[in-house]
């Protein structure tokens, strides 16, 4: 690969940053130590990104990524608690970085969506009916799966070790801030001196509270609970009932946004997002008729081969930042509910520009490294908005039969302007941004259809749903 | 294990772009083996194959002319397609993306150099006209 800026280290420096506020001792050189703090996916995005691009500007770093798991194992051990899904916005942005999610990784590959009620069913294609969303498993996938796959976080983190970055297998226990450094310290081992500290270690680990007590800055993000399962069903059984496609419940239920089930290879996940989900949530969930009709075993929903209730992010961390360190992925800020590995390639790429080209004082931070993440901030509010909207239509039988039928007979239509899909599509996959959703809606075609089809919904004239 | 892989499958001999269509979007290839050919007046000329991972189709995004080749399967192959849309909306808040494409037509245009010496120093042709055009698909 050519090497853009070779040579020319000083010169990009000045060209990404007229105005730097920092002087040359916060700027990165050669040499400099960093510590990556979790080797999920936003660790290594991070560890990747970073030295590409200092490859690019002829730069040494030394990059240590601090991760105790190898994300080989199967069950709870091996896991990253995360339903799996790579969505298509993703999928072409890594495709274009040169990153191929290999079939070994792609457990699934997802061409459609099938969205259930309890007024009727409606399958969306994908845009130009394509299969552009990859089901994987974040580790060694449920206790008893077949152990051939590889896990997407055990390729990320292969590929950040291919760039360079050397994976300690060990837990971060503590971290201070002596003499303008961070340290940090392992059990049994010794405080070691870095020159910038990337937590990518998400809302689960309790080292986030340690940066909090820093009192630099950083406090955590709000989090609720959601609910993770797995069910082994077999290939056969996944194929012919589910197929490539994701099958996504709008139900009546209190606390309940979002739930979907998604096909893997063996073995089917399911995942409920709301506010703090629990295990009387999931189980009326389960016994939903329009739930207990997709399994196809006689006995109905079949035992959970293993679940979680792992914490999300729903409100980012209000300052992402602090002196010689960056909060990234879950850890930082993340797309509302959807899209959690995309928004931890995001904030990831831009940690890693930020730190290079912009500088690692706590100004420097937030004058390259903050708007990244103001701009996700900013899309959630207007994703609240949409999923404030989109729980009315949720609880209401006649708005639940309108949108059922409006989307029904968009797909049905070989005309390209499918509205309603379109917003349902990109609700569902966190493709494209809230606000970009929401602007859709108010279209007056939009608003115009789906009023026509609330008015049939209210007087039904013998119409069956799709 | 199964061997699944995002994008579209095509069979050998189905085209993913044709000469002279117009173009919206470019393409990555996941698996199998496409070959680029320039068809003119009733003549094919080979131009080259595309492996996994070789993107294509790219310069559709930047300019409306229409594409100058088509590319077609070899044995079937697995083509992801990049919208111009998700392209354009991430090169506006990552300028990497952007820097990634020009790394790439960089590499076209040291590729097409390499050619023009290579067929240079084949014919002896001393003074060949540097201003050929790279093949845009």
């Amino acid at each position: 690969m050519g090497r853009l800026f070779a040579g020319s280290h000083s010169l990009a420096r000045k060209l990404s940053d007229g105005a730097r506020l920092a002087g040359p001792e916060m700027e990165l050189r050669d040499g400099d130590r960093i510590a990556v703090i979790g080797g999920g996916p936003a660790g290594s995005f991070f560890s990747y990104f970073l030295l590409r691009l200092a490859d690019n500007l002829d730069l040494k770093l030394n990059v240590e990524l601090y991760e105790p798991r190898r994300f080989e194992q199967a069950g709870p051990g091996g896991c990253n608690h995360c339903g799996g899904i790579i969505s298509e916005s993703l999928v072409q942005l890594l495709a274009m970085d040169g990153i191929n999610v290999p079939p070994a990784v792609t457990q699934r590959a997802i061409d459609g969506y099938v969205l259930h009620t309890d007024v009727g069913q409606v399958r969306i294609e994908t845009p130009l009916h394509e299969k552009r969303i990859a089901a994987v498993y974040r580790g060694g996938g449920p206790k008893r799966a077949p152990s051939q796959w590889q896990s997407f976080d055990k390729f990320l983190l292969d590929l950040a070790c291919a760039k360079g970055a050397r994976v300690r297998h060990q837990l971060v226990s503590d971290i201070e801030w002596t003499n303008g450094r961070p340290w940090l310290a392992v059990p049994g081992g010794p405080r070691e001196r870095y020159d910038l500290v990337i937590v990518g270690a998400g809302v689960n680990s309790r080292l986030l509270e340690r940066f909090e007590a820093l009192g630099m800055g950083f406090s955590r993000p709000l989090t609720t609970t959601a609910f993770i399962t797995e069910f082994n069903l077999g290939r056969e059984a996944i194929e012919r009932t589910f197929g490539s496609a994701m099958h996504v419940f709008l139900l009546d239920m209190p606390r309940l946004e979002f739930a979907a089930l998604i096909p893997k290879d063996e073995s089917l996940t399911l995942a409920l997002l709301g506010e703090d989900i629990d295990q009387d949530l999931v189980e009326a969930f389960l016994n939903a008729p329009e739930v207990e009709r997709m399994f196809p075993l006689d006995t109905g929903v079949p035992g959970q081969a293993c679940h979680c209730f792992p914490r999300i992010n729903i409100d980012g961390a209000p300052q992402p930042f602090a002196e010689r360190m960056l909060f990234i992925g879950d850890a930082g800020v993340t797309r509302l509910y959807k899209d959690g590995i995309g928004a931890a390639y995001r904030t990831a790429k831009a940690a890693a520009t930020a730190a290079l080209l912009g500088g690692v004082s706590a100004e420097d931070l937030r004058r390259h490294f903050w708007p990244a993440c103001r701009a996700i901030r900013n899309d959630n509010a207007i994703g609240k908005v949409v999923f404030f909207v989109s729980g009315l239509i949720q609880h209401a039988r006649f708005s639940r039969r309108a949108m059922i039928e409006m989307t029904a007979s968009e797909q049905a239509s070989p005309r390209p302007y499918r509205p309603m899909s379109g917003v349902l599509w990109d609700i569902f996959t966190g493709s494209a941004p809230y606000r970009e959703i929401f602007l859709r809606t108010l279209d007056p075609r939009f608003i115009g259809r789906l009023a026509w089809n609330l008015a049939l919904s209210v007087v039904p004239l013998n119409r069956k749903p799709g | 294990m199964s061997t699944e892989s995002v994008g579209r499958w095509y069979a050998d001999g189905d085209y993913v772009v044709r000469q002279g269509d117009k173009g919206s979007c470019m393409y990555v290839v996941q698996k199998g083996e496409l070959e680029v050919i320039e068809e003119d007046e009733g003549r094919t000329v080979w131009l080259g194959t595309l492996l996994p991972g070789a993107i294509f189709g790219e310069m559709a995004l930047f300019e409306h002319s229409p594409r100058s080749a088509s590319v077609r399967a070899i044995g079937g192959a697995q083509v992801l397609t990049v919208d111009k849309r998700t392209l354009l909306r991430r090169i506006k808040e990552d300028p990497l993306v952007a820097t990634h494409l020009m790394e790439i037509l960089c590499s076209r245009i040291r590729d097409l150099d390499s050619r023009i010496s290579e067929l240079e120093s084949r014919t002896g042709a001393a003074a060949m006209a540097p201003s050929q055009p790279a093949k845009t698909i």
